[in-house]
C-alpha cells in the first residue's frame, strides 16, 4: 500500500470527535473539530440556541418576522427558528415576509423558493411590493431613468422595505440571516470607508431598538460554510450573483486562519471611538418618519425626483431640499 | 479496448453550474496524466477547468485550487478531512462544489 492509499484510508476512518462513533463528515471552520453529520445538526442548532438566549432576542407572545429573501441564508434561518421555537417553546409568533421589487423575471426564482418555505415550514408569508410600499416598480424606475442609476434606487428602497413591510404586518421584531462573514465583510468596508457610526452599529446583534421595529441577527456567529452546507441534503436555494472584493479577502484569510472571521467581528464589536470624534446624528425623516441622519430619508428623496420627473435628484451628490 | 480513465460524478451548485452550460451534474471520464498512479483533485480540478468551465473560469478557481469560498464534498465529505488538493479519487466517487460567493 502506497503513502496515497494509506492517507485515504485513515481519513475515511477518521472518527466524529463528539460522539466518537460515526464517521467525521466535515472540519468546523470556528473551532476545527471534525465531526459527523449528525453531530454537527445538532451543534450548529444548539449554537444558535445559545446565542438566542444569551442575549435575550425574542420575548415570549413576540411576533417576529423572518426577513426571507429565497437565498440559503434566510432559508436556514427560517427552517432553524421554526424548529427551535417548537422545541424550546419560545413563544414566538413566527412569519415570513419577502420583497417584490418588481423585477420582471428576477424574483420568480426566489419567490418560489418562499412559497415553498411557506407550504414546508408552515410559516405564513407576506410578500410586500415595492409598488406597494413606494407606488413605484423597478421596472417603471427604469424606465423612468434608465439603467445607470438604478441600483441607488434599489438599495435603498430594499433597506427599508423589510421594515415597513414588518410594520404593515404589526410585527415586534424583524430577523435578518446575516451571517458571521456577512458581519465580518461589514466591519472592514465601514473601516476602509471610515464610516465610524456604521462601524460602531454594525456588530450589534439587535439594532433600532430604540425605533418601533428592533432588527437582529440570529447567526451573527454562524459560519457560512455551515449555513450552506446544512441544508445540503435538506432543501433548494436559489442562486444570486456578485460579493464585493472584501468578501473575497475574507474567504482567502479564512483559508489560512479561520478565525479571522470571528477576529474581525471581536474588533469590530471592541471598536471605541474617541469622545472627540463628531458622530452623525440620528434623526428622523419629517417625511416619513423613518430613521434618517438628514431631514429626508434617501428613500424620500429619491421618490420625490421620481415623482416629480427629476430622478437624477438624490443621485451622488445632490441634496433634498 | 483504449485503456481509459476514472469515472467521476461531479455536480456543481450555487451558482457555479452557470459556468458549465447550466449544467449541475456531469459524469465524467478523466484520464490520467502520464506516469501518474491515480487520480488526485488537483490534476481533477485542471481537468475541469481544461474540459468544462465555459465562462469565467475565476469564478471557480484562484491559483491551482478552488477558488476560497467554494465548498468542496468528496462522497459527501468535507475535502479538508481528506487532503484537499492531495485527496485521492477512485472509480465512481462523487466531487460536489458548492459555491458560497451569492446572497442570502
Amino acid at each position: 500500500m502506497d503513502a496515497g492509499e494509506e492517507k485515504r484510508k485513515r481519513s475515511a476512518g477518521r472518527l466524529c470527535c463528539l460522539c466518537k462513533g460515526n464517521k467525521a463528515a466535515l472540519k468546523r471552520p470556528k473551532t476545527l473539530e471534525q465531526i459527523c453529520k449528525e453531530c454537527f445538526y445538532a451543534v450548529f442548532e444548539e449554537e444558535i440556541h445559545t446565542v438566542i438566549v444569551d442575549n435575550n432576542l425574542f420575548k415570549a407572545g413576540e411576533r417576529v418576522a423572518i426577513g426571507a429573501s429565497g437565498g440559503k441564508d434566510s432559508t436556514v434561518l427560517a427552517y432553524v427558528l421554526s424548529k427551535l421555537n417548537g422545541q424550546y417553546n419560545y413563544g414566538l409568533d413566527l412569519f415570513l415576509l419577502s420583497v417584490d421589487e418588481g423585477i420582471t423575471g428576477y424574483r420568480d426564482d426566489s419567490l418560489e423558493t418562499v412559497k415553498r418555505n411557506e407550504v414546508q415550514y408552515g410559516l405564513p408569508l407576506k410578500i410586500v411590493s415595492y409598488k406597494e410600499l413606494y407606488g413605484w416598480t423597478m421596472d417603471e424606475i427604469v424606465k423612468s431613468i434608465g439603467l445607470k442609476n438604478n441600483c441607488t434606487f434599489c438599495g435603498v428602497f430594499r433597506r427599508q422595505a423589510l421594515d415597513r413591510g414588518a410594520a404593515l404586518m404589526r410585527a415586534d421584531k424583524l430577523v435578518t440571516g446575516h451571517n458571521a462573514d456577512d458581519i465580518a465583510e461589514t466591519v472592514l468596508l465601514n473601516l476602509l470607508r471610515g464610516d465610524i457610526a456604521r462601524l460602531g452599529r454594525c456588530t450589534q446583534i439587535t439594532t433600532g431598538e430604540d425605533g418601533p421595529i428592533p432588527r437582529c441577527k440570529p447567526f451573527k456567529y454562524t459560519y457560512e460554510k455551515e449555513i450552506v452546507i446544512y441544508p445540503y441534503d435538506l432543501c433548494i436555494y436559489s442562486p444570486n450573483a456578485y460579493r464585493g472584493f472584501a468578501r473575497e479577502f475574507i474567504k482567502d484569510l479564512e483559508k489560512i486562519r479561520p478565525r479571522a472571521i470571528l477576529d474581525i467581528i471581536r474588533s469590530g464589536e471592541n471598536f471605541r471611538i474617541s469622545n472627540s470624534t463628531k458622530m452623525p446624528e440620528q434623526g428622523m425623516c419629517e417625511r416619513c418618519g423613518y430613521i434618517s441622519s438628514q431631514k429626508w430619508c434617501k428613500a424620500c428623496v429619491l421618490l420625490d425626483g421620481l415623482n416629480r420627473g427629476l430622478p437624477k435628484l438624490g443621485i451622488g451628490r445632490a441634496r433634498a431640499p | 479496448m483504449e485503456p481509459c480513465g476514472t469515472l467521476i460524478l461531479l455536480n456543481f451548485n450555487g451558482g457555479l453550474e452557470l459556468l458549465c452550460r447550466s449544467t449541475k451534474v456531469h459524469h465524467v471520464d478523466v484520464e490520467l496524466k502520464p506516469g501518474a498512479d491515480g487520480l488526485i483533485m488537483k490534476d481533477l480540478l485542471c481537468w475541469i477547468r481544461t474540459n468544462l468551465i465555459k465562462e469565467r473560469p475565476e469564478m471557480f478557481m484562484k491559483g491551482d485550487s478552488v477558488r476560497p469560498g467554494v465548498l468542496v464534498l468528496v462522497n459527501d465529505c468535507d475535502w479538508e478531512l481528506s487532503g484537499n488538493l492531495d485527496t485521492r479519487l477512485e472509480e465512481k466517487d462523487e466531487v460536489v462544489f458548492i459555491s458560497t460567493l451569492h446572497g442570502g
